[in-house]
């Protein structure tokens, strides 16, 4: 019987959406694949039995827990042999992982192990006529996408960032969780590389991939004070803030909303974006995007090409009068 | 106590040309005609983390590459930033690998320069990913063939005091950080906030030509095994490739900054969006 596996991550004690992503997407994949193949998810951390069901509900027939006070958090010395060690021993034919943080550096690491190839950053999977995966990578910014195969090892592994497939409905099966014996990490040598902290910063405003509206400035911005415009169109419109590289190298905003190659994926229902050139390595993040409005006063600024909405003008005499255009209307 | 450091570079086209990459559709070949080859831009924060731990602590820095072999004008380069000395791993047969086919080369060549040296290095640096194939799997799986303890997307790293072999690190996370304990050895994936590189100097590039640049082939490596070189060795296998289509018949807005605005809040409320609510 084929298996395709999700790693679910925790975070906070709580499994990340782009597990719920990554199964919806297996089971489309299990689908092609045919004869009856399986979803199967591991997991790995503290007090994670109730987390465990959640992905039952998303249809993972079996549920390889590792649950311990010492896996709480993520370190390559303990999750990385449980993992490998899993796999050896139950033969999945494909194993996915969140392209997060934390996948980024375990995925690779767990293929390491078990001698096998896995794709980063897939944009879409899919199953060719041989039963096996197809990985779409993005290379050079975006630019080329090319088809990744793993035709000789098992599991073919991947990554996919969040954001990149859809959590579908939920497809419920019964829980059925195998608790891993800790006899599994106990005996790791973990002396060389604890984890001490995860520190996180509250979120401001929605999360960026769950938002309708995205709002993004790039370097023609120019200061901060238009900066702060950007911010306060996407809270008027109730939407999140988005940025490229430069905005992030000239301090007005932080990576943690870079959208691009090295920064998230989204696609909300409308992308508005001030003062962005268009490199591909930030058309590569958001170009599944609705609707698409950009203003750039470039006429051929490489962002009007992927743009439904072309405005050739400076930031400054359009910005503010769209904010002021959009502000709410006092309710009294 | 000293450290010593080898860092991991990667010659890559300049990351400012990519809009330039096209695919030939006859041959399915990337074409990158006319892009400027680099040094990968996150490589030179490893290379400027390795030269600080030297400067305040001693010890050597060491640049190892796997490229084709006019990679030895990019280690130059490296060189001139004040490295010690440089390896090019350099052959036909370590052609077209894939991430755990090219650590695996570097893992190699890593210990044959640690046995020509006669100690082993406390910290393997490599940059967090490459500009092109922006896979970050390296580093990882570089830890993995090594044995030795590695995180990704470093972006703080700091002694801790009065242990020599003791570190602690910073690593990035989704909307904040991990912080680590470890000791060397250490195999690091640094994001470019771990250092700003510094300039070369004229000074830099005169001092680089008389560094020791060693490029060793397949023959060098009589301990790594066929399986896992190259191409043959790489268990993943490349497809199709294809430019994807992104263009979108825009429309251009004109007329008064007023004007157009309206017409924006019309495309706003079109798709759903509260506007004025």
């Amino acid at each position: 019987m084929s298996k395709i596996w999700v790693h679910a991550e925790v975070v906070d004690d709580k499994i990340v959406n782009v597990a719920f992503e990554l199964l919806s997407k297996a089971h489309d994949l299990a689908e092609a694949m045919g004869g009856g193949t399986e979803v199967e998810a591991t997991l790995v951390g503290s007090g994670l039995e109730k987390e465990a069901a959640r992905l039952a509900e998303w249809g993972a027939k079996t549920i390889y827990l590792a649950d311990d006070p010492d896996l709480r958090m993520y370190s390559p010395l303990t999750f990385v042999p449980i993992l490998a060690e899993l796999a050896a021993k139950h033969q999945p034919d494909i194993y996915l992982f969140g392209a997060t943080a934390t996948g980024s550096a375990l995925g690779p690491a767990v293929a390491a192990r078990l001698k096998t190839g896995t794709a980063a950053h897939c944009v879409d999977l899919r199953i060719n006529e041989e039963k096996k995966l197809v990985s779409l990578v993005p290379s050079f910014g975006g630019k080329v996408i090319g088809e990744i195969l793993c035709p000789g090892k098992n599991p073919q592994m991947a990554s996919v960032k969040p954001g990149i497939f859809t959590k579908k409905d939920p497809i419920p099966v019964p829980v059925q969780i195998e608790k891993l014996d800790s006899s599994m990490w106990k005996k790791l040598d973990t002396q060389g590389l604890k984890p001490v902290n995860v520190v996180r910063r509250p979120p401001q405003g929605l999360p960026l991939n769950e938002a309708d509206v995205v709002v993004c400035g790039g370097f023609g911005i120019g200061t901060k004070e238009n900066w702060q415009l950007v911010e306060k169109l996407a809270q008027y419109l109730g939407g999140a803030t988005a940025c490229t590289r430069p905005a992030v190298d000239e301090g007005w905003s932080g990576e943690y909303c870079m959208v691009g190659t090295s920064g998230q994926s989204i696609r909300p229902k409308v992308y508005i974006g001030f003062g962005i050139s268009g490199a591909t390595h930030h058309i590569c993040g958001m170009n599944e995007s609705g609707v698409v409005i950009n203003v750039n006063r470039d006429a051929e600024a490489p962002i009007f090409e992927v743009s439904d909405v072309r405005i050739v003008s400076d930031v400054n005499s359009i910005l503010p009068l769209l904010v002021e255009a959009v502000k709410p209307k006092a309710s009294w | 106590m000293a450290y010593n450091v080898v860092v991991c570079v990667k010659p890559v086209p300049d990351p400012k040309h990519y809009d330039k990459v096209t695919i030939d559709p006859v041959k399915k070949t990337i074409t990158r005609a006319g892009i400027p080859t680099l040094v990968n831009p996150v490589d030179k924060s490893a290379i400027e983390l390795a030269l600080q731990l030297r400067e305040y602590y001693g010890g050597g820095v060491a640049v190892v590459s796997m490229a084709p072999p006019n990679a030895d004008e990019i280690l130059r380069e490296v060189l001139a930033m004040g490295a010690d000395e440089a390896y090019l791993l350099s052959d036909r047969a370590f052609g077209g690998a894939d991430t755990l086919a090219t650590s695996y080369t570097l893992y190699h060549g890593i210990k044959k320069i640690e046995a020509a040296k006669g100690y082993a290095f406390d910290f393997v640096l490599c940059g967090s990913e490459s500009a092109d194939g922006a896979t970050a799997q390296v580093s990882s799986q570089l830890g993995e063939w090594l044995g030795y303890p590695h995180l990704w997307n470093v972006y703080e790293l700091e002694k801790t005091p009065g242990k020599d072999e003791a570190f602690s690190m910073k690593t990035k996370m989704e909307n904040g950080y991990m912080e680590w304990a470890g000791r060397t050895p250490l195999v690091l994936g640094v994001a470019r906030e771990i250092r700003k590189p510094r300039f070369i100097s004229v000074m830099g590039i005169m001092k680089a030509k008389s560094k020791p640049l060693t490029v060793w082939g397949r023959g060098d490596l009589p301990a790594a095994e066929d399986t896992y070189l190259g191409l043959k060795g790489s268990p993943t296998q490349p497809g199709e490739i294809f430019s994807p289509d992104l263009k979108r018949s825009g429309e251009l807005f004109t007329g008064t900054p007023e004007e157009i605005v309206g017409r924006v809040v019309t495309v706003l409320r079109a798709n759903g969006v509260v506007v004025g609510g």
